[in-house]
């Protein structure tokens, strides 16, 4: 008797723990989320100046708050949805959970239907999700451009060149010192196809290393090793006072990088909020959100980040083949 | 090192002027791991008081799993509750994954086999006799934990600095799990992860200046309460 006593006492002690801190925190948020969302909200509403941010009201729904958004980490780590998922939330009344992931993780998400709504840059692996009919409604969002750092010595000597594959494999002739992200995310799959397209295996050389981590932090690898890299223009401008890496290569369309936004459809995965993640989707490629995107410049340098690109086709941005 | 300059005086002025929701991060990182220390402290007294008190066939295996359990790999803790907690996964539907209750339950995960570990062997280096002595003086076995674990509050209080900085410490299975979100499930460590991948290294190191001072805080409190009740 006295053990089964001390086991429902353990289990109802457990278990008014969680639901304590699950709800202490719960509100916790709410309370701090708003000024928060006030605060980043009102300058980005002087600058853009939309009509529609004054008379858009919550939206009132039933069915789960909370949209889980699985993304790239250059969105987050550029800042860009901090401003965005505020307003977003004040105007649909939703929650969203940014899960900042390379895309290769965020798109095995969306495959699971661990997530609701899908930013990512990769546009081969997402036609895959398309055509497995695990995510509906793929639309552009935005792009900016991949860059290819190295150091100021430059002892491949690719500075100003024009064509990335031709770059990349004087980096393979001269053996110089090389980080890939190695961990399959957009970044990652540009880089592998380029070397596809160079008809180069750089895998094994011991020039070539895999960090297997996120863009901000191979950065930081390259720049300690004096190594090239590959890197979204977000991140590099985000990180460029850390960086004695310079811009050697540039321009070349092959090295655009578009990003688009994807639902996980509903009707395969029970779980998935499909309001709400049609919700975030729209808002995305909505007038107020591409405004904000273009008007959304790195706080450091001052430079704009990400160029819109709602209803547009890869073919109108410059994009021949999309990698991935 | 002018970073760490840099770092310091961004500790100040963050410290001074509440900036980067700072308290509620910390008030979060306070409560997520405290909740997941009580409750490891719970099981662990449950189960070390099970392991130190009987004689059972397999003991000695126990023993070595709680002892295995206290260097478990966060990240592989983190990886497990997340398979479990996904909506793919078996217990996808409670809607845990990406919440506070989610990073309690990885972090108790971590601290509760530290907790057991520390209670078991304390327990163990008890005199036995007491024991006798009190069934002989009529002490039901509640009571008898009672006065046991009374005897034993000063090495149960290393077990929860050591749980409680197990569970604070760690960044890997919170980050899975938790998910890092802005005014949800952000803690301390997850973001001075988020500000060095952001090249934000002044705020990084600010972070971690304030999370060094908390778990200093903690374990001053705590050590404080050992020395008086030694007196």
């Amino acid at each position: 008797m006295k053990r089964v006593f001390w086991l429902v006492a353990l289990l109802v002690t457990l278990v008014a723990a969680l639901g304590l801190v699950a709800c202490g925190d719960d509100n916790e948020s709410k309370e701090t989320a708003t000024p928060e969302a006030a605060a980043t909200a009102t300058p980005q509403a002087a600058v853009t100046g939309t009509p529609q941010a004054a008379t858009s009201t919550p939206v009132v729904r039933s069915g789960p708050k909370d949209v889980i958004l699985a993304t790239t980490t250059s969105t987050q780590d550029s800042g860009l949805l901090d401003i965005l998922v505020p307003v977003f939330e004040k105007d649909s009344g939703y929650n969203v959970k940014v899960i900042a992931v390379g895309s290769g993780q965020a798109l095995a998400m969306g495959q699971r239907g661990d997530a609701d709504v899908l930013l990512v840059h990769a546009p081969g692996s997402e036609k895959a999700l398309i055509d497995d009919g695990s995510a509906i409604n793929r639309r552009l969002v935005m792009h900016n451009d991949f860059i290819i750092l190295g150091p100021e010595k430059d002892p491949a000597g690719i500075k100003g060149m024009t064509s990335a594959v031709d770059s990349l494999k004087k980096v393979f002739d001269t053996g110089s010192s090389f980080i890939s992200r190695g961990d399959d995310s957009g970044t990652d799959k540009l880089e592998k196809s380029l070397w596809k397209k160079a008809e180069l295996d750089p895998k094994g050389k011991s020039w070539y290393e895999e960090s297997g981590q996120g863009m901000g932090a191979t950065l930081q690898i390259a720049n300690q090793r004096d190594a090239y890299i590959i890197c979204d223009r977000a991140t590099y401008l985000a990180q460029s006072d850390n960086l004695d890496l310079v811009v050697l290569v540039e321009g070349d369309p092959i090295l655009l990088n578009v990003y688009s936004v994807m639902q996980v459809n509903p009707d395969k995965f029970d779980l998935v909020n499909g309001p709400g993640g049609k919700a975030f989707a729209d808002f995305m490629v909505s007038d107020k959100g591409q405004q904000m995107i273009g008007a959304y410049v790195d706080k450091k340098s001052g430079k704009p980040l990400f160029t819109p690109d709602a209803g547009k086709t890869y073919e109108e941005i410059g994009m021949k083949t999309p990698f991935g | 090192m002018d970073l760490i300059w840099d770092g310091l005086r961004e500790a100040v002025r963050i410290i001074r002027t509440g900036d980067y929701a700072i308290w509620e991060i910390t008030l979060r990182s306070l409560l997520i791991s405290g909740s997941a220390v009580v409750i490891s402290l719970v099981l662990g007294i449950a189960v070390g008081a099970a392991i130190a008190f009987n004689e059972f066939r397999g003991r000695n295996l126990v023993f070595s799993l709680v002892n295995t359990g206290m260097g478990l790999p966060p990240v592989v803790v983190g990886l497990l509750v997340a398979i479990f907690l996904w909506r793919s996964g078996p217990l996808g539907h409670l809607r845990l994954i990406y919440t506070p209750a989610a990073m309690v339950v990885a972090q108790t995960i971590i601290a509760a086999p530290i907790v057991t570990g520390f209670t078991a062997a304390a327990l163990r280096n008890l005199d036995p006799r007491l024991r006798t002595q009190l069934y002989a003086l009529g002490a039901s076995r509640l009571q008898m934990l009672w006065i046991v674990l009374w005897e034993t509050k000063l090495p149960l209080l290393a077990a929860v600095m050591a749980g409680f900085g197990g569970a604070i410490s760690e960044v890997g299975a919170s980050a899975m799990v938790g998910g890092n979100l802005a005014g949800d499930t952000r803690v301390l460590t997850t973001a001075v992860f988020l500000e060095v991948n952001r090249g934000n290294f002044p705020v990084a190191i600010a972070l971690s200046v304030i999370l060094l001072a908390l778990i200093f805080v903690v374990n001053l409190v705590l050590t404080m309460v050992q020395q008086q009740e030694r007196m």
